[in-house]
C-alpha cells in the first residue's frame, strides 16, 4: 500500500495545482471543464477496470448503468420533486438492483457470450430510454434538471463542481484500492487467473463475479447521477453503445490490470474526445477504432505498462 | 379480410427481414466454425456491401449484376484484409482481446462508411421493375422475393461447398479440431482466411439485397449484428440450418410485435430474444449435437 500512497498523494497534488494552472494559462481557460466530465468517466471506468482487469469479466454495456442512475436522479428531482442526493441514492439501488438480475443470468457466461449479453442489454436499456417518452421524454429528452446543493449552497460553479466530482472520484479510487488488496482481490485474481482452479480452491466464483458487477454498476449509477446534476440535461445519445464501447476503451488503452491505468485512459481519452479531435471532425470514429486497435495489438497493457517496456528494452541494450 | 391481409404482411415483411438476418448469422457461423472467434465485425460488412453498392448503382451508373459481383469483391477484400492485418498477427490472444479487436475493426469500418458516405441514410433502385402485386390482399415488392431468392442460392451454394469441396471439408476439419487438422497437412492460416472471405462476402451481398427495401446508412451495423448473432445463437452456435431457421423466425417476431404489439419496441424483441437464449439455453435450439458440443 506503500507505493500507492505515494500514487494516491501525487494524484491530488495534481487535482490542486490544476485548476491554478488552468486559471492562469488562457489557452487551456476550458480545461477545467473537462476535467469535470473526465471525473465523472473515470468513476465508470475504475468499476469497470475492477470486473475487467481484475475479475476477467467483460462488460459492453456499462453505459446503460450511466443512464440508470442519470435517469433515475434527473426525472425523480424534476418530476417528483425530490433532494438530489435522494435521486443519487435511488438510482444506484435501481442500478444495483437491475445489476443483480441481469448479473446472475449473464455471468454464467463466458467470453464471447458475456460480451453478446452485456450489449444486448446496453441495447434494450438505450432503446427503453427512446420508447418511455412520458418518463424520460424520448429521444428529445428533458431539461431543468436542479443543481446539487447543500442547504443553501449550490453547486453550480466549475471550480465547485470539480471539487466535489474528483473528491467523489478520489472516495472511489480509495475503496478500489482497497477491495484490490484485500481478500476480495485476492479472489478476483484467481478468478481471471483460472476459474476453475478458483472454484476448486474454495473461491465461490458466482457470487464474487457478482459482487463485482454490481460493485461497477453502482459506480458507473453515481457516474450518471453526478453528470446529470451538472448538465442539467438529458437526453438519451449519451448512453448509447458506442459509449458502452469507448469505456471498455479508456480502460484498455490507460492499461487494464491497474485502476490507474482506467483514470489515465479516461482523462487522456476525455480530452482528445472533447478538445484534441474536434479538428478532425468526422474522422474521430476512425481515430478511436485505430487507437484501440493498435494499443491492443501492440500495448496490450496500455499506457501504463510503457515504463516497464522501457526499462526493459533498456537492460536489454546495454 | 382486412385482418389476414395484415397478417399476411406481417409474415412476408418478417421473413424477408428474417432472411437477413439468417445470412448475418450464417457469417458468424462461418468464422466461429473455424476460430472461435465471435466477429464483432459482422454487421458492418452488412453496412459497407450495402453502401458500396449505393457507390457502384447511383454514382458509377454500373449495371446490376456487374455492380453487385464488384461490391461483394471490394467488401470480401476488407474481409480478407481484416484477418491479415489484425486476427493473423495476433499470437496466443486471449478471448477479450479478440473481443477487443474485432470491436476495433467494427469501429474502424463504421468511421470509414461515415467518412465517405456520411450520415444520411441511402436507398438504391429495386432490382427488378415489376411493380408491387397481391398476394391473400397484401401488397409484395418484388425486391423481397429477390431477398428470398437470393438468400435460398446462397445457402444453397454454402451446404455444396462444405459438403463436396475439399477446402469446405477441411473447413469443417478445422472447426472440429485445429490441432488434428494441422497434423493432416491443412492449413489451417488459409482456411481462417477463407472464413473471413465467405463471412464478409454473405454480410456484403445481405446489404446488397435488402437495401432496397430498407435503405442503409453508416451505423446500422451494431444492430444488425446483433440480431444476426440473435439468429446463430438461436439456431446454436455454428450449425448452419438453425441459423437460417432461426433467423426467419426472429424476424417474424420482430414484424408481428412490432404489428400487433409496438413498433417502438421491435428492435429490442430480437434482442430480448437474444438475450433469454444466452441465458436459458446458450447451445440453442435447433441444433445437433455437434454445435452443443462447443464450450461456453
Amino acid at each position: 500500500m506503500g507505493y500507492e500512497k505515494k500514487k494516491i498523494l501525487c494524484l491530488i497534488l495534481f487535482l490542486v495545482i490544476f485548476p491554478v494552472l488552468v486559471n492562469y494559462i488562457p489557452a487551456i481557460s476550458n480545461y477545467l471543464e473537462v476535467m469535470i466530465f473526465a471525473g465523472i468517466f473515470c468513476l465508470v471506468t475504475i468499476g469497470l477496470s475492477l470486473l475487467m482487469g481484475y475479475a476477467g469479466q467483460i462488460s459492453l454495456g456499462h453505459a446503460a448503468f450511466l443512464g440508470i442512475g442519470a435517469y433515475s436522479s434527473g426525472i425523480l428531482t424534476t418530476k417528483f420533486g425530490l433532494s438530489p442526493w435522494l435521486g443519487i441514492l435511488a438510482g444506484v439501488a435501481l442500478s444495483s438492483a437491475i445489476a443483480v438480475v441481469v448479473g446472475i443470468p449473464s455471468l454464467k457466461l463466458k467470453g464471447h457470450y458475456l460480451a453478446m449479453a452485456t450489449l444486448g442489454f446496453g441495447e434494450i436499456v438505450f432503446i427503453v430510454f427512446n420508447e418511455e417518452v412520458d418518463l424520460t421524454g424520448g429521444p428529445s429528452g428533458f431539461a431543468d434538471i436542479p443543481y446539487l446543493h447543500i442547504g443553501s449552497f449550490e453547486f453550480t460553479s466549475e471550480l465547485t463542481y470539480y471539487i466535489l466530482v474528483w473528491s467523489v472520484v478520489l472516495i472511489g479510487l480509495f475503496f478500489a484500492l482497497n477491495l484490490i488488496h484485500s481478500r476480495v482481490g485476492r479472489a478476483w485474481k484467481a478468478i481471471h487467473g483460472n476459474e476453475l482452479a478458483a472454484e476448486a480452491m474454495g473461491v465461490p466464483t458466482s457470487k464474487y463475479k457478482l459482487k463485482i458487477f454490481v460493485l461497477s454498476s453502482i459506480y458507473a449509477s453515481i457516474a450518471g447521477s453526478l453528470y446529470t446534476h451538472y448538465i442539467c440535461f438529458l437526453n438519451p445519445s449519451s448512453f448509447d453503445l458506442f459509449w458502452s464501447i469507448k469505456f471498455v476503451m479508456m480502460v484498455i488503452v490507460g492499461g487494464m490490470n491497474s485502476v490507474w491505468g482506467a483514470i489515465i485512459g479516461t482523462v487522456l481519452l476525455t480530452y482528445l474526445g472533447n478538445e484534441w479531435l474536434t479538428a478532425f471532425k468526422h474522422f474521430d470514429v476512425l481515430v478511436y477504432g485505430f487507437i484501440l486497435l493498435l494499443i491492443t495489438m501492440f500495448l496490450p497493457g496500455g499506457i501504463v505498462s510503457l515504463p516497464e517496456i522501457l526499462k526493459s528494452k533498456r537492460t536489454i541494450t546495454r | 379480410m382486412e385482418n389476414t391481409a395484415q397478417l399476411v404482411q406481417y409474415i412476408l415483411t418478417g421473413i424477408t427481414i428474417g432472411a437477413i438476418y439468417a445470412l448475418v448469422g450464417l457469417g458468424y457461423n462461418i468464422i466461429y466454425n473455424v476460430t472461435e472467434v465471435i466477429n464483432f465485425a459482422q454487421g458492418e460488412f452488412v453496412v459497407l456491401g450495402g453502401l458500396v453498392m449505393v457507390f457502384m448503382t447511383n454514382t458509377l451508373h454500373l449495371s446490376l449484376p456487374v455492380g453487385f459481383f464488384l461490391s461483394v469483391g471490394i467488401v470480401t477484400i476488407l474481409g480478407a484484409l481484416m484477418d491479415k492485418l489484425t486476427i493473423q498477427p495476433i499470437k496466443n490472444a486471449t478471448v477479450l482481446t479478440l473481443i477487443i479487436i474485432t470491436i476495433a475493426v467494427s469501429i474502424i469500418f463504421k468511421g470509414l462508411a461515415m467518412l465517405i458516405w456520411g450520415r444520411d441514410p441511402y436507398t438504391l433502385p429495386a432490382f427488378s421493375k415489376a411493380p408491387p402485386f397481391t398476394l391473400f390482399h397484401a401488397i409484395i415488392q418484388p425486391q423481397a422475393l429477390w431477398v428470398l431468392g437470393i438468400t435460398t442460392v446462397v445457402v444453397i451454394l454454402l451446404s455444396l461447398f462444405f459438403r463436396y469441396t475439399m477446402v469446405g471439408k477441411a473447413m469443417l476439419a478445422c472447426a472440429d479440431s485445429p490441432e488434428a487438422s494441422r497434423l493432416m497437412g491443412i492449413p489451417v492460416q488459409r482456411m481462417v482466411l477463407i472464413s473471413f472471405v465467405l463471412s464478409a462476402a454473405i454480410g456484403a451481398v445481405a446489404g446488397i439485397v435488402i437495401t432496397p427495401i430498407s435503405l442503409m446508412e453508416y451505423d446500422r451495423g451494431a444492430l444488425l449484428g446483433l440480431k444476426g448473432f440473435g439468429a446463430s445463437i438461436l439456431g446454436g452456435l455454428g450449425s448452419f440450418s438453425g441459423a437460417v431457421i432461426a433467423g426467419l423466425i426472429l424476424g417474424l417476431i420482430e414484424s408481428l410485435c412490432a404489428g400487433y404489439v409496438s413498433s417502438g419496441y421491435k428492435d429490442a424483441v430480437a434482442l430480448i430474444v437474444l438475450l433469454l437464449v444466452l441465458f436459458i439455453k446458450p447451445s440453442g435450439f435447433f441444433a445437433g449435437k455437434r454445435a452443443s458440443l462447443k464450450k461456453f
